[in-house]
């Protein structure tokens, strides 16, 4: 064929799907960095109807407009929640064991952890309400089904058992005690079954860390926002893998060195475990993984694993110092933070542009066609295509 | 627990889909039944929107924004704001908090031989001459016999706006479609509210109660069409309630009352199917090629949709998803890695606390 003109007869109509209708105008805005291909058979006549032979290069849009809602959650209050949720409910975990195998000041330090990362989630997540002050309406149902139903009865009992645990420790002190005393006068003769109810507050805490820390990942992979969705089953580890870095490196932070060797051992495997799982994120999905490399989310992304590998080297080569410890810690815990942004930036720039939500059902759906087609015994995609419809 | 539960059918496994054992995806025959409502509900009702008759006039967004007094926005959502989309005569621009009907408008041209004279209907597709068959059913309603009659006619095809010829070498012809919340059989937006604001109501439609939502905004990202959204100043969210308050009270959603061609037709979701599949079956036998059918399908990944289309192109180009699934049916399987992910938490601090101390 030469060069194109756009008035080539029409006399393909009835074999070109589409019957060769295409949207009217010069430059096609509804198909947004299209590649302009020269000579291509067609004219601007056939251009998005050959997309079944080449899905990844184009694709039909309303305008370019996104088809899904962008999440309205506030950003960064909301990854801010996830990186606070998985450092809370991993320190749960350890000041929990620490409690019991004689370790007074870990377990102080990740009682204290977690105590002020569940209080602070709790501020976040009512704080992202569009009606904060019907936060309770969370509670009137509980469904399986919505991730932040099952997590607000994850997060409730959680902050009410670290708050207990932390606000206990804060009670052994004697100035707090004095103070406390002139509210609730009774509190002093409550003094000896102080550490048997923190230690009972810190096991109640950590029966609910673990999925404190992972039911995030559910929460955003349970939309319709392509690059949350599509990497659903493991978003969920890449979240427990950040939240062990976090949790580990803060409480490996705060904590003297001889105490702190659990703490960099969960800092270390938490590592391993995330920078696996978010290779698969990142590089599994096709078309839908690429908003993990472009743009902000790639940044941060890119930022967050430089520092948590860095984390990683420091803590493995000088954890055993305390500087050594407290850069660590620090590099693990932003490393986690940069995540979990880098992530939410992912979703929210899959959610915007249209291919993400088109190409990857339409590749989908015309699968399913010429399995059908297949089946059928047929070789012609537009037969299956009247089939299956 | 109230009788009529506001959490979605999934999960239950004692009396779900034999095949998958739960009822988070696939055809549901009674939802009204599976939300917790006795034997006696009203049937399921919902719209059928032909848009090959519809003719862009946005009577339905009018009527719509009036009868439940929605707020002025412009093409992207902002609310009190007057603004041109710049982009076709559609100034409504997409469905939101406060757009429950939105008219898409696409204008398309197709190159057609010269010496061959053309004269289409909307979407005809033909090359030869030949009489248009039509098929309609013995069972076929007045409404069916009034579009093809009048508007099939062989003599209003060259009039047609839709169809019209522009200039020797190519023929135009304008899509136009009125978008609405699809009333999804499995609804995205129902499964994930935490609250329970959202529900099924006795007639299989999907309603929030503004008295109830408190605005966590987790039913956005979850419609796989982009239907439902937040209204920012108010912090909650909004969309179409089939005007759950006019089926109360016996009268038809103020769209389709408003629809002057009945390309917006309500009714009995079973008897819109047939009609639907009648309709289908004339313009395909009148060579409309590229007509479909779009959420009727009860197999698809919502379950088929109580608001379904009539379309002349593929979905994406009135910006509907080609191949939409509801998030939740891969719910479970999330579960699963979630609860492994805790394990693991669980696992790893365990062992971190075995050993050398130090």
């Amino acid at each position: 064929m030469t060069e194109s003109t756009g008035n080539e007869p029409a006399g393909q109509a009835p074999v070109t799907p589409g019957a060769g209708w295409h949207r009217a105008g010069g430059e096609d805005l509804t198909r947004p960095r299209r590649k302009r291909r020269r000579g291509g058979g067609g004219g601007w006549g056939s251009g998005n109807r050959e997309a079944a032979m080449v899905p990844e290069a184009e694709f039909s849009s309303y305008y370019g407009r996104q088809i899904i809602k962008s999440p309205t959650w506030k950003n960064p209050e909301v990854p801010l929640y996830f990186f606070l949720g998985g450092a809370a409910g991993t320190s749960s975990v350890i000041g929990a064991l620490a409690e019991f195998t004689g370790r007074p000041k870990l377990a102080r330090n990740a009682e204290y952890t977690a105590g002020i990362g569940a209080l602070a989630s709790v501020v976040l997540l009512i704080d992202d309400l569009g009606r904060p002050e019907r936060f309770l309406h969370m509670l009137r149902v509980f469904k399986p089904t919505s991730p932040l139903s099952v997590g607000s009865y994850i997060l409730s009992p959680f902050s009410a058992f670290t708050s207990a645990a932390a606000g206990i420790r804060l009670l052994e002190l004697e100035p707090v005690l004095r103070l406390a005393a002139k509210a609730l006068p009774f509190l002093p003769s409550l003094a000896g079954a102080f550490p048997a109810l923190r230690k009972a507050s810190a096991v109640g805490a950590a029966a609910f860390g673990g999925p404190m820390a992972t039911y995030t990942a559910v929460l955003i992979a349970n939309t319709a926002v392509p690059s949350w969705h599509a990497p659903h089953d493991e978003l969920p580890f890449v979240f427990a893998g950040s939240a062990m870095a976090a949790g580990g490196g803060i409480t490996m932070a705060l904590t003297p060195v001889d105490e702190a060797g659990p703490s960099r051992k969960v800092a270390l495997s938490g590592v391993a475990l995330e920078l696996a799982a978010i290779h698969r994120v990142e590089h599994g999905h096709g078309i839908v993984s690429e908003p993990y490399h472009l743009g902000k989310a790639g940044k941060l992304l890119r930022a967050a694993k430089a520092c948590t590998v860095g984390g990683a080297g420091v803590t493995a080569l000088l954890g055993r110092t305390r500087a050594g410890g407290v850069l660590g810690g620090l590099l693990l815990a932003a490393g986690s933070v940069m995540t979990r942004m880098g992530i939410f930036e992912a979703g929210m720039a899959s959610a915007k542009d249209p291919k993400y939500t088109v190409i990857p059902q339409r590749e989908r759906l015309e699968a399913r066609q010429a399995e059908a087609a297949a089946r059928a015994g047929t070789d012609d995609p537009h037969e299956a295509r009247s089939v299956v419809r | 627990m109230t009788a009529v539960s506001s959490a979605s059918p999934g999960l239950s496994k004692d009396h779900g889909d034999p095949v998958t054992g739960n009822r988070l995806y696939g055809p549901l025959p009674d939802v009204q039944g599976e939300a917790g409502y006795e034997t006696d509900h009203p049937a399921r009702v919902g719209f059928f929107t032909d848009t090959s008759v519809c003719i862009g006039c946005k009577a339905c967004e009018v009527a719509c924004k009036e009868w439940n007094t929605l707020p002025m926005d412009d093409s992207h959502g902002t609310r009190d704001a007057l603004g041109l989309s710049g982009m076709s005569y559609d100034n409504t621009g997409q469905l939101g908090a406060n757009s429950w009907r939105h008219v898409a408008f696409i204008e398309q041209s197709r190159a057609v031989d010269l010496p061959m004279p053309v004269f289409g209907r909307p979407g005809d597709d033909r090359q030869d001459a030949g009489q248009p068959v039509n098929p309609i059913s013995p069972q076929a309603d007045s409404t069916l016999n009034a579009q093809t009659s009048v508007l099939n006619a062989e003599s209003l095809s060259q009039f047609d706006p839709q169809t019209g010829q522009s200039g020797s070498d190519k023929q135009i012809r304008w899509l136009m479609s009125s978008d609405v919340c699809k009333h999804c059989t499995h609804a995205g937006c129902l499964d994930v509210c935490p609250t329970g604001a959202l529900f099924r109501t006795e007639f299989g439609t999907v309603v929030v109660q503004g008295d109830i939502c408190n605005g966590c905004g987790y039913c956005v990202p979850a419609c796989p069409y982009g239907v439902i959204d937040k209204r920012e100043d108010d912090g909650r969210v909004f969309k179409c309630t089939m005007c759950y308050d006019r089926l109360t009270d016996g009268l038809q959603p103020a769209c389709a009352t408003a629809c002057p061609t009945q390309s917006i037709q309500f009714g009995d979701l079973d008897e819109l199917q047939a009609r639907a599949d009648a309709r289908l079956a004339t313009l395909k036998g009148q060579g409309v090629e590229t007509a479909r059918l779009y959420g009727r399908d009860e197999d698809d990944g919502v379950g088929g949709n109580g608001a379904f289309f009539l379309l002349l192109d593929e979905p994406e180009v009135y910006g509907l998803p080609p191949d939409p699934i509801v998030t939740t049916r891969d719910l479970p399987s999330m579960w699963k890695a979630a609860a492994t992910g805790a394990a693991v938490i669980v696992g790893v601090v365990a062992s971190a606390f075995v050993g050398r101390r130090r």
